[in-house]
Formats: C-alpha cells, structure tokens, sequence
C-alpha cells in the first residue's frame, strides 16, 4: 500500500464543534473506526486534507433500545448492536446484520454511522493506485470509462455492501442528519441514490453510482431511529465465499407480519447486489391470501426486476442474484413457520 | 501537523510528538521500536498487525496513531513476566499453534483480548473470536487448541 498522504486529524468533542469544523475544511471527511476510509486512504482513492475524528462527540456514542424504540448513535460500534440485549431481542434483524460484519475486530471499530455510508466497492476501484493506474482508472476515481460497463456514460455500478441498511431498511428506520443548515430526518430509504440511470444530472433524489449518498455538503449522519411495529419478526443472512473478512455475494434481510395462515405485512431488503442498498417494491401485492407457492413465485419476479448484481466482483452477477432469491425465499421461510 | 498525544503503553502512561498522518501500527514499530506487532496484508484484512485498545482486538494497521488519545494501548510486548509467559504465549508455544510465526503476534493479541472477555471460552466462541485473524500454516486446528489450553491456565491462575 502508498504512503499515507498529508492530512490534519481534528478531535471534535461536541456535535456542534464537529459541524462547525465539516464547515470550516470543505473535503474534510468524518472518520470514525476507519475499517473503509483508512483502507481507501492508503489506495489513494480518496485524499482528504483533514479527517475529523468522530469517537469523541458525546451526542453520538449512544443506544436508547427497547420494545417500542430504537435509536442508535453513529458513532456507537457495530459489537455494541450485536451485545445488546434489547436490539437481540426486540430488532433481531439489526443484530444478526451486525454479527455478520467482516470479523470481530473489525466490529470493535467499525461504526453504525460507517456502515450505513460504507463506500460502493468494485474490482476496478478498490486497488491500490498503480493497479489502477495500469487499467486506466475508472469512472469513479479519475477515468472516464466505467470498467463494469463501458456503455454506461457517466454512470457507476460499484456495489453497496453494508450489511446495516437492508435490516434498517426492513425495520422502516430514519436518519437523522446534522448540517450547516441545521437537523432533519429522513427514510433510510432516501438516504441512498446510488442508482444507474443515463445521461442524467446528479440530484438529490437521482446519483449516479459514484454519488450514492443524499448527503447535503457538510452534513453528517447522527443517529439512525426505528419504530418498532408489533408482531414484527425480521432476520438477516448473507452468503459470502468467506465466512468471515469478506464482503458478501448477497445480504438478504426480511421482516413480517403473520396473520392465520396469511402475510400480513412483507418488507424485503438486499445489499451486495446493487448500487445502493434495496428495498423491494411491490412486496405488498404478495400479502393476503394463502402462504405459499404463489408468494415465493411473485419474490422471485420482484428479485428478478429489481435486483441487478453487475461484475463488480469475482463472483458472477447472474449467481449473485441467484443467492440473493434463494436467501430471501430461505429467510421468507423460516420467519413465517417460527 | 504533529501533536502531543498521550495514552498508556503496555501499562505505561507516556507522551509523544506524533505526526496527524501516522498508522499506529507504523508508529508502535518505527517510532517506539516495538517491532513485535506485524505488518501484513496492511489493508485490515489479516489481523497480524491486531493490538489490544482499551482491551478490545483492534488493527493498528487502519487505527490513525492520533486518535488513540488517553486510550489503553497493549502488545504483544505487554504480555509475560520477568521471562514468564502469559497463559495464551505458553498455549501457542506448548501445543505448536505458531508455524512461520508471522501471524502470530496477532492471534495471541486477539486471543489474549476473548480472555479478558470471556476468560473460559467454549469452542465456538474461540472461533468466532480469531475470525479476523489468518494464518497459512497452521490450519487452526493447533491454534485452537492452543488456546483452549490457554483458557485452562488462565482458570488455574496465569495471566492471558
């Protein structure tokens, strides 16, 4: 790996004077356990000036979890989510997510807040510099061609990966975002616009892979909230080739309702397949009726239309989806006969 | 920029001049001269670079020196007394859970960190434990051992 570059370290200890630093070195990049940042530092893939040190914001560290709420600061570590009793309880999912993470030292320095923001990664992007030099760079560093898909014009397809989002996701969870222009919340779900379409401007609702985040400039994520709805069952899995320090093929989280013999409510949500983490459309119309056949027919139409796994890692796209159906159908499953 | 930062080594309170843009691990090894911890993969990958944080695993290969300000730091030259070896040091050395050695530094760190954890750990919780750590040679099995034996001795009174 290169040589760290030259930057400054701030150690804000307040929400207030980590905003007014963002503020004060536009490029500057909040570093919180630096399993990612650090890793892309050293590549030369990003080249911050100042990193501004999150771990001692007091307003950031903590979890208010139980049946009914769940609130999360983003600087509090993916081990703390998997040792709490109340999340292992109460928002299964988020704990099975968290547990699944790399391995266990990389969970003592990881964050939530890292997770939920964890860059998209690509064969082509996550190199060291002189690889990528020897390839002509992609389209999300400095190339103007992205590798995985020459005929994209100007958009990216390196893959979102974290395996927070899909269990927030399914739980309908909030972030909450701290900027120059003051505080605001939003679905989880719009927190993420990395997703491939043509020809069109970077927005906030609309990115283009290599801008997957609707953070405002300046803006840092705080905190992530869910409500909890009762009678809710959710879980989470996920294939990879390894079964620890290894990003996934497919990350599948599920969260349901049953009512009789019937879906009462279906919330299905992937990552490791597509520019942003995804929540499946259309799970509603598998809700009502008997469960069976006919559910997991119309899951995997909906797998099949919205999932898009591209070559961005060694593993094919077409078996990437392929894992990402069969976990969701296995999850779908075992959720509703428990 | 350089700062004054101060934490406590392997036990001892000190303070230093440290560049902002200094690895921890390359400052433990180039700076300190503590040249026990690894450089391996250096992408937090291996875990042969891993030291303890306030107790807790953690790669000091992707850890900034600077933000380890009045933090806990130990290594693996913490570990062992007065030419007595700690309880997870006489595990890999009794039941050959070191090969080439290379990885080693990190494995009794991460094992020396589930001990102060969880000092009587079943099978499973030692796996999941060295999850973050690889070694080429051995092919864990022996490391395993030498860790459940490292727990026996850490129940009979050896410090992990």
């Amino acid at each position: 790996m290169d040589a760290l570059p030259d930057f400054r370290v701030l150690n804000p200890a307040t929400l207030d004077e980590a905003l007014a630093v963002r503020a004060a070195h536009p490029g500057s990049m909040a570093l919180g356990g630096g399993t990612d940042l650090v890793v892309n530092i050293r590549r030369g893939i990003v080249a911050p000036p100042v990193l501004i040190d999150m771990n001692r914001v007091a307003e950031l560290s903590a979890i208010k979890a139980d049946a009914n709420t769940l609130e999360i600061g983003a600087s509090v570590r993916l081990t703390a989510l998997v040792e709490n009793p109340a999340i292992v309880q109460h928002y299964p999912a988020l704990a099975q997510a968290a547990s699944r993470v790399a391995g266990p030292t990389q969970r003592n320095m990881g964050t939530v807040g890292g997770n939920l923001c964890l860059d998209t990664r690509c064969i082509f992007y996550n190199q060291s510099e002189w690889w990528r030099d020897a390839n002509s760079h992609c389209l999300k560093t400095t190339g103007s061609v992205c590798h995985v898909a020459p005929k994209s014009r100007g958009v990216c397809f390196a893959t979102f990966s974290g395996d927070l989002a899909p269990a927030l996701l399914a739980l309908g969870a909030e972030v909450d975002i701290a900027g120059p222009a003051g505080k605001r919340s939003i679905p989880l779900d719009k927190l993420y616009i990395g997703f491939a379409r043509q020809d069109v401007p970077v927005t906030e609702t609309q990115g283009d892979g290599k801008y997957f985040l609707s953070l405002r400039s300046g803006e840092i994520v705080t905190a992530v909230r869910v409500t909890n709805t009762p009678g809710l069952r959710s879980a989470y899995d996920k294939i990879r080739i390894r079964k620890s320090i290894e990003y996934p093929v497919a990350g599948v989280a599920v969260a349901l309702r049953r009512a009789d013999d019937m879906l009462a409510d279906l919330r299905v949500a992937f990552t490791g397949t597509n520019p942003r983490p995804i929540l499946l459309e259309g799970t509603a119309e598998l809700c009502g009726g008997k469960f069976g056949e006919r559910v997991f027919k119309g899951l995997d139409a909906l797998v099949r239309d919205q999932i898009m796994p591209m070559k961005t890692t060694f593993t094919p796209g077409h078996y990437r989806r392929r894992v990402a159906g069969v976990l969701a159908r296995r999850l779908l499953t075992r959720l509703f006969e428990t | 920029m350089t700062r004054l930062l101060e934490f406590t080594l392997n036990g001892r309170d000190r303070t230093d001049a440290v560049a902002d843009n200094i690895l921890l691990l390359d400052f433990l090894r180039e700076k300190v001269g503590l040249t026990g911890t690894k450089t391996g993969c250096d992408g937090g990958e291996c875990g042969a670079c891993t030291v303890l944080i306030d107790d807790k695993p953690a790669l000091s290969c992707l850890t900034i020196a600077a933000t380890v300000q009045g933090r806990r730091v130990d290594t693996i030259e913490s570990l062992g007394t007065d030419g007595q070896l700690s309880a997870v040091q006489r595990g890999f050395h009794e039941k050959l859970g070191s090969q080439c050695g290379y990885c080693t530094p990190g494995f009794i760190m991460a094992s020396a960190g589930l001990l102060r954890k969880i000092p009587n750990p079943n099978e499973a919780e030692i796996i999941e434990a060295l999850g973050s750590n690889i070694c080429r040679c051995t092919g864990y099995v022996k490391i395993i051992e030498a860790v459940k034996y490292a727990a026996a001795l850490n129940a009979q009174g050896v410090a992990p």
